[in-house]
């Protein structure tokens, strides 16, 4: 196990250089140009002094390892001089990557500031989706074709069918529009300081995490499911029943256990998602998490800003995909990584 | 057996509906606190209201930065503008109106020279910046030096093109002195385009160092109500009475500058629940828009600057058989076939219904002109207004009087033996092509056949000189798109003139893409280059104007603007469309 890990470990390395160089790649290929945002009475020659001072001008390969020592040597030392509050060298001078579209602004500061709205609402959406969905899952499945199965199954293929943009919209025009119940803009400014607050947070909370929650719990539902009737025909279930334990207990002892192997794996593979928020429900409502951060880099053609943001998500994929291996192992004995 | 199978299910039955009841849990209490709130919030907002007054701003696309010099979206210059001030700003009329300057520099006055070479603005008594120290005239020279400094790669600098110099001549006096004469002069210093920045704060933020300033970049001082305590980058701004503010005290506490969104929730949030004050930018279809204004909230207020739908007509011969000359000047030698005999573009102008077009696919974006200068209204000819109503009858009998007849029967005219047929291409965009099938359908009942061409905008605009597709290159009879003059029309009218015609040789660079060659035109448009601004110059226009529309080397269609919402409840709204939506957020209250 030990050696499997570090294997796995040192395989991150040129697995991530060579995702940023893609992903840099492409995007320096892609058409589109920061200044196309500007109005169109500016004239080219102002264009082209801007795009000069983005650095936009040079080489591909130059800009890319400008952006690769921005990026693991300027801002990681960024971030222990300010969690320390310390100086390492001449840091005045040490270039950060820095917006285009908020030019000066280091990207590092605006994902910072936008993390804790990706991580309280998709978050909050993804723990609430499986405390639905598991149970669904099972007692759909061990009541199979019963009404709870189909009135499950039913609704599961709604919610993972419908996109959210569309229930979105619904809940906006019921609960915002009609009822008057819920915010349809997210303060951002809101801090929870007391009751009131917090009461205020929960309600300008509900709509996206109702939202992205029944999405996902759909998905996670139909797994579980499928999972635990995986399980229920299996031998050491009869002999457990044949034991005289308790359906409960042979229920959640043994076919739960078991059922939920490859269900953990999925949940963990979909964390990273958390992360990278969930752009379409952000942007209806107003979120300012990571996902809308994204979005409006990429309308902008804040190029720093989609490459950081996009090569951080992949980090995570890449990390999770590791740890979902070895929660693999260690769930299931009869993995082995020798 | 059964029966202990049934029950231990039924236990966890019982465990999942717990579950159940949990995870609903938040959703569950928050419907009872929906409730309360429901009824709580009336009160808690007369409590607001008792306590603090904030007015809370929507954009769809969010602010980068609150300032014209260093991101030049509209949002940027609009967030910008709640705090910071020009010398003077353009009304919604297109007049100007002094800001931190005592009054308009004019050739009557004195302050602005004969020889239109310079201009001298002098700056009111007084005036602060947020932090209370005092704003001099260093501080508007210094603005011209941060901008015009290369390195600092500065958005706004297209508004202080043409000036040689700014400088001081005492604390509270500054002279501009241009390249060249200068008819025009307000435009730097004027509008959200180019306001004053604090010299103390900025600093050691000219040149390369702008990009490292972000602390200064996105809490510049200001002298407006309003100064900044809050900027999240992309997401919100938030705004606080400025206690140094040189005029009446503003009317609110806190000013909240949202973005985000889509135009239409944004739409919905002012007009549909009253949760933000106003909304800016509204794309959406004319008949939401109206649907949503129904509730009784809020109005939708529409302004609008110079942008003109217009149908160009091309004056060279597209014919794909001349292979590289079509479409190209070639001097003259190059006419098109039948577009270039004036009855033929007039029939196609008169049998467009403008005021269709316009109330159907623009809504309150729109109003029919049969101008290609539609403003600012001193600028606007009058000369052409016939157009507004539709005539097909009239074009019918236009095109009969003038031989250009259907001698074979088909429906289509003749002109010298060639059928009209027409090609007729714009980006593509829903409204361009519901237009496109509309006035179809009318020309063909004057017997001009049409074929619709639409290419995506990003080939369309996108200038690549190795693609057949682009505006510039024009191989097509007749192309729509829009563009308009900014603020003084001048800069504008010179892109019609005959050397701008895109050619070959120049990479199709010209801006006088229609390829129409007036010698009257091109003399006169020196001629305004000369004339300062007045009755005269007024003149001029109106006749560069008519010249262009009377050849039929364009048919305007409609003049567009720009649409916005806000609550019933806030006055003091003028919507601008020459400067930014905020120009008087001063005079905002309930």
């Amino acid at each position: 196990m030990g050696q499997y890990l570090i294997r796995r470990l040192l395989t991150i390395i040129p697995t991530l250089i060579a995702i940023s160089f893609v992903i840099f790649a492409v995007l320096d290929l892609a058409p589109g140009d920061p200044t196309s945002a500007l109005p169109e009475t500016i004239r080219p020659e102002i264009r082209q002094q801007i795009r000069k001072v983005m650095g936009l001008d040079e080489p591909l390969p130059v800009k890319y390892s400008l952006w690769l020592r921005q990026f693991f040597i300027n801002e990681p030392l960024a971030l222990i001089e300010k969690t320390f509050d310390i100086q390492i060298g001449d840091s005045e001078k040490r270039i950060r990557v820095t917006s285009w579209g908020s030019r000066g602004t280091p990207v590092m500061d605006m994902i910072v500031e936008r993390m804790p709205q990706t991580l309280w609402v998709v978050g909050l959406a993804y723990v609430v989706a499986i405390v639905i969905a598991i149970p669904v899952g099972v007692i759909s499945a061990i009541r199979q074709y019963s009404i709870f199965d189909q009135a499950g199954t039913f609704i599961s293929l709604i919610g993972y069918s419908i996109p959210t943009f569309f229930t979105g919209l619904l809940l906006i025009l019921l609960f915002s529009v009609k009822l008057k119940w819920f915010p349809m803009i997210y303060d951002t400014n809101l801090k929870v300081v007391d009751w009131e607050s917090f009461v205020q947070q929960l309600k300008q909370s509900i709509m996206p995490v109702a939202v992205l929650g029944f999405f996902q719990a759909a998905t996670l539902a139909r797994f579980t499911r499928s999972s635990m009737l995986d399980n229920i025909p299996m031998d050491y279930v009869r002999t457990a029943t044949a034991k005289g334990f308790r359906e409960r207990y042979v229920v959640i002892r043994h076919i739960l256990r078991n059922s939920l192997v490859p269900v953990v794996t999925l949940i963990a593979l979909g964390i990273p998602a958390i992360f990278s928020g969930a752009i379409i429900t952000e942007q209806i409502f107003r979120v300012n998490g990571l996902g809308a951060l994204l979005i409006g880099a990429i309308q902008l053609n804040d190029i720093p800003l989609v490459q950081t943001v996009t090569f951080i998500f992949a980090c995570l994929i890449v990390v999770f995909n590791l740890i979902a291996d070895i929660i693999y192992g260690v769930l299931d004995p009869r993995i082995r990584y020798n | 057996m059964m029966g202990r199978h049934s029950s231990s299910l039924r236990i966890i039955a019982l465990l999942m509906a717990m579950a159940f009841v949990l995870a609903a849990c938040p959703g569950a209490t928050s419907t009872s606190d929906g409730e309360g709130a429901a009824a709580d919030a009336p009160s808690a907002e007369e409590e607001m209201a008792d306590e603090e007054k904030v007015l809370t701003i929507l954009y769809w696309q969010a602010a980068s930065l609150p300032g014209p010099y260093l991101s030049g979206g509209t949002k940027d210059h609009d967030a910008g503008a709640v705090t910071l001030e020009p010398l003077a700003n353009y009304d919604p009329n297109g007049a100007i109106v002094p800001k931190l300057a005592v009054e308009i520099p004019t050739i009557e006055n004195g302050d602005f020279a004969e020889d239109l070479m310079s201009i001298t603005w002098r700056l009111k008594e007084g005036l602060m910046w947020s932090d209370g120290s005092d704003v001099t005239a260093d501080d508007v020279v210094f603005t011209w030096q941060y901008c015009t400094d290369e390195e600092t790669g500065c958005t706004s600098s297209e508004g202080f093109l043409g000036i040689a110099s700014v400088e001081a001549l005492d604390a509270l006096t500054v002279r501009i002195t241009f390249d060249a004469p200068t008819p025009y002069p307000y435009n730097a210093f004027v509008s959200a385009n180019t306001p004053i920045i604090s010299k103390a704060q900025f600093a050691d933020c000219v040149g390369t160092a702008a990009q490292t300033c972000n602390e200064q970049n996105t809490a510049p001082l200001g002298t407006g109500p309003y100064r900044i305590v809050d900027f999240k980058v992309n997401d919100v701004a938030v705004y606080e009475r400025n206690p140094f503010y040189h005029g009446d005290t503003p009317y609110f506490d806190r000013v909240i500058f949202k973005g985000g969104g889509d135009a239409a929730s944004a739409a919905r949030a002012v007009l549909e629940t009253g949760e933000a004050d106003y909304a800016w930018n509204l794309q959406v279809e004319p008949d939401i828009l109206r649907a949503m204004e129904e509730a009784g909230l809020g109005k939708v207020v529409a302004s609008f600057a110079g942008l003109v739908e217009r149908i160009l007509v091309n004056q060279t011969n597209p014919d794909s058989a001349l292979g590289d000359d079509r479409s190209e000047y070639l001097d003259g030698a190059n006419p098109h076939p039948f577009l270039t005999f004036t009855p033929i573009p007039q029939a196609l102008s008169m049998a467009i219904d403008r005021s269709l077009i316009s109330e159907q696919l623009y809504g309150f974006a729109g109003q029919p002109t049969c101008n290609v200068i539609p403003a600012p209204l001193h600028y606007a000819s009058t000369a052409n207004d016939g157009c507004l109503t539709q005539d097909i009858e009239g074009a019918n009998t236009l095109l009969d009087e003038n031989g250009v007849l259907d001698s074979d029967g088909d429906g289509i005219r003749e002109y010298n033996g060639m059928p009209l047929k027409v090609s007729y291409q714009t980006s593509t965009n829903s409204v361009r092509q519901k237009t496109q099938a509309l006035i179809r359908q009318w020309w063909s009942q004057i017997g001009i056949e049409t074929e619709l061409i639409n290419h995506d905008a990003s080939v369309f605009f996108g200038g690549d000189p190795n693609s057949p597709d682009t505006y510039q290159k024009f191989y097509t009879d007749i192309q729509m798109y829009t563009t308009g003059p900014s603020i003084d029309p001048q800069q504008h009218l010179s892109t019609w003139i005959c050397s701008q015609i895109p050619v070959r040789e120049n990479g199709w660079a010209g801006s006088n893409i229609f390829r129409g060659c007036s010698a009257e035109y091109d003399a006169l448009s020196e001629e305004l280059t000369r004339t300062p601004v007045g009755a005269e110059r007024e003149a001029l226009v109106k006749r560069l104007n008519d010249i262009n529309v009377q050849n039929f080397y364009q048919i305007p269609l409609v003049y567009r603007g720009r649409v916005s919402a806000h609550l019933d409840t806030l006055q003091g709204v003028w919507i601008n469309g020459w400067d930014s939506e905020m120009w008087n957020i001063a005079e905002w209250r309930r």
